[in-house]
């Protein structure tokens, strides 16, 4: 469905991706994994088209994407929960969500959707009239997926969703994404938090310094050793699991 | 009322069209600018122009000034919008400088002595040169402006303005063309800019570059921010009290700009989000990232 050939890109005269390659397939949720630095958030910020591509392909369903402005990509089903959540501060609840739906013309069924996603979350009812900037990091970190959602992304991007997070919301946070992948939504994950991404995901790419240095499925990549000794921590167990 | 308290409402009237104008720009799409001030001139002196050299009626005469500051505004809008805050702070100070020089230099524009004998408005045989009929004129503008803002940013478009100053990239990745709404808005704002100085030159009758310069830019600043930014009742506001309190320190003399700087430090201290607004001033355009 997505697929990245040795794709270059970096800020101004800084290479940041040094050739990354990965592919998603529909039906799948695959992560990305890395430290500080690795190139994670950029490789998001190529797929959106935020950033250029230097050199390489990226193609969503045989299209190429590159050279393609961000709202082009998001019509075509890419949708992004950016990192640190980004909600529109200011604007209502409502607001923020309706904005999800910016680009599609079917009205109706827009609000339709918003009616599925507000019975699914009451918070997004009942906060509905209040400034985004008010809620709590879970609450916008949930609006921030669902205001993705009300895109009709055929495949969402999420960029460390659990970042920030007291371990019981996280731990919510990734309740709901498992209740996405369960409807069969496509997710592309990057997340530091490796331990909670490898449990979720399908197949997981570890990225080093621009660079996939190892892919795999991600029960392989759980049992890796360097995967385990890098980013899992030994003997290490996540509160909240 | 007197004469000098219709002159006044003349002058607010024509400063709430310039700071609703600023307030879409500044309050509701984010950007800074501090050259607005250009844009009235140019409206003016483009009113003017046509009105003196073609003799054309007052109504071409100020939708010529539309025009013209609506195609400065999308000249200086296309290669600038890109850039963000403090950039864009010097570069619309910059153009704002530069306009006012070019007034200063030209000689179509008459140089320091301005253009004199700007005819008065006249439309359907009827004469605005009394200040009480002009003040309809100034009144019916400013809420044909009100009714126009107030419509554009409570529409669809005008959340996404917002969602452009919360946050332009997340904007960007909701699939709005941010690049197209900011040009587009600076361009109606820089027209609606112009249609202000157009008043302010057949009312006046004489223009001469003073009355454009830095000076008017910061004040039209000061006045959205003080009524309040991404809010038009506070714009009119605004407005109004910045055209007032210099006339009521008056007889203050000597000490009319000191207290008139002190209101406005005090007003910035305890009510940093002005009188009617809700979004603090942004002083990011002043900060490293």
């Amino acid at each position: 469905m997505l697929t990245l050939k040795s794709v270059q890109a970096g800020y101004g005269r800084l290479p940041v991706l040094k050739g990354v390659s990965l592919h998603v397939r529909e039906g799948e949720v695959v992560t990305l994994i890395g430290g500080n630095g690795a190139g994670k958030t950029t490789t998001l910020r190529t797929i959106s088209g935020l950033l250029p591509v230097r050199k390489g392909e990226v193609q969503f369903d045989g299209q190429a994407l590159h050279r393609l402005p961000p709202e082009r990509i998001v019509a075509l089903g890419l949708a992004l929960v950016p990192e640190g959540r980004r909600v529109f501060a200011t604007l209502s609840v409502t607001a923020n969500l309706e904005l999800g739906a910016f680009h599609r013309p079917d009205k109706r069924q827009v609000r339709r959707d918003l009616e599925g996603l507000r019975e699914r979350f009451p918070l997004l009812r009942e906060r509905g009239h209040q400034p985004a900037g008010t809620l709590s990091g879970g609450e916008q970190q949930i609006l921030a997926i669902c205001r993705a959602l009300m895109a009709q992304p055929r495949l969402l991007m999420l960029d460390e969703p659990s970042m920030g997070l007291a371990p019981r919301v996280a731990a919510q946070v990734y309740g709901i994404l498992r209740e996405l992948k369960a409807g069969g939504t496509t997710l592309l994950l990057v997340e530091q938090n490796a331990r909670a991404a490898l449990k979720l995901a399908d197949r997981g790419y570890v990225l080093e310094t621009g660079r996939v240095i190892l892919d795999g499925s991600a029960s392989d990549l759980r049992e890796d050793p360097e995967v385990q000794r890098a980013y899992l921590g030994k003997g290490y167990q996540e509160v909240w699991e | 009322m007197s004469a000098y308290l219709l002159h006044l409402a003349v002058m607010a009237g024509i400063y709430i069209l310039l700071a609703l104008s600023l307030n879409l720009i500044v309050g509701y799409a984010g950007q800074v600018s501090l050259g607005h001030a250009a844009f009235y001139g140019i409206g003016a002196y483009a009113s003017a122009l046509t009105a003196l050299n073609w003799h054309l009626p007052f109504p071409v005469a100020a939708l010529a000034a539309m025009l013209v500051t609506g195609a400065c505004g999308l000249g200086l809008g296309l290669p600038t919008l890109r850039l963000k805050e403090d950039y864009l702070a010097i570069v619309t100070l910059g153009f704002g400088v530069i306009v006012d020089l070019v007034f200063l230099n030209l000689a179509v524009t008459g140089g320091p002595d301005g253009l004199v004998g700007i005819p008065p408005p006249v439309l359907l045989g009827l004469s605005f040169r009394a200040r009480g009929l002009y003040l309809l004129l100034v009144a019916g503008a400013v809420l044909l402006a009100l009714g126009f803002t107030h419509r554009l940013v409570n529409s669809y478009h005008g959340r996404a303005l917002r969602a452009i100053r919360d946050h332009e990239t997340t904007a960007q990745v909701m699939g709005i063309n941010t690049s197209a709404y900011k040009i587009v808005i600076f361009t109606l704002a820089a027209a609606m800019a112009g249609l202000a100085g157009s008043l302010y030159a057949h009312y006046i009758t004489f223009i001469n570059p003073e009355s454009f310069g830095l000076h008017t830019s910061i004040l039209l600043v000061c006045m959205v921010v003080l009524g309040g930014m991404g809010s038009l009742p506070g714009s009119v506001v605004g407005a109004v009290i910045l055209t007032a309190v210099p006339e009521l320190l008056r007889q203050t003399h000597a000490l009319q700009d000191l207290i008139y700087g002190a209101l406005l430090v005090g007003l910035l201290i305890w009510r940093p989000e002005g009188l009617l607004g809700r979004g603090k001033l942004s002083l990011k355009f002043l900060q490293r990232e």
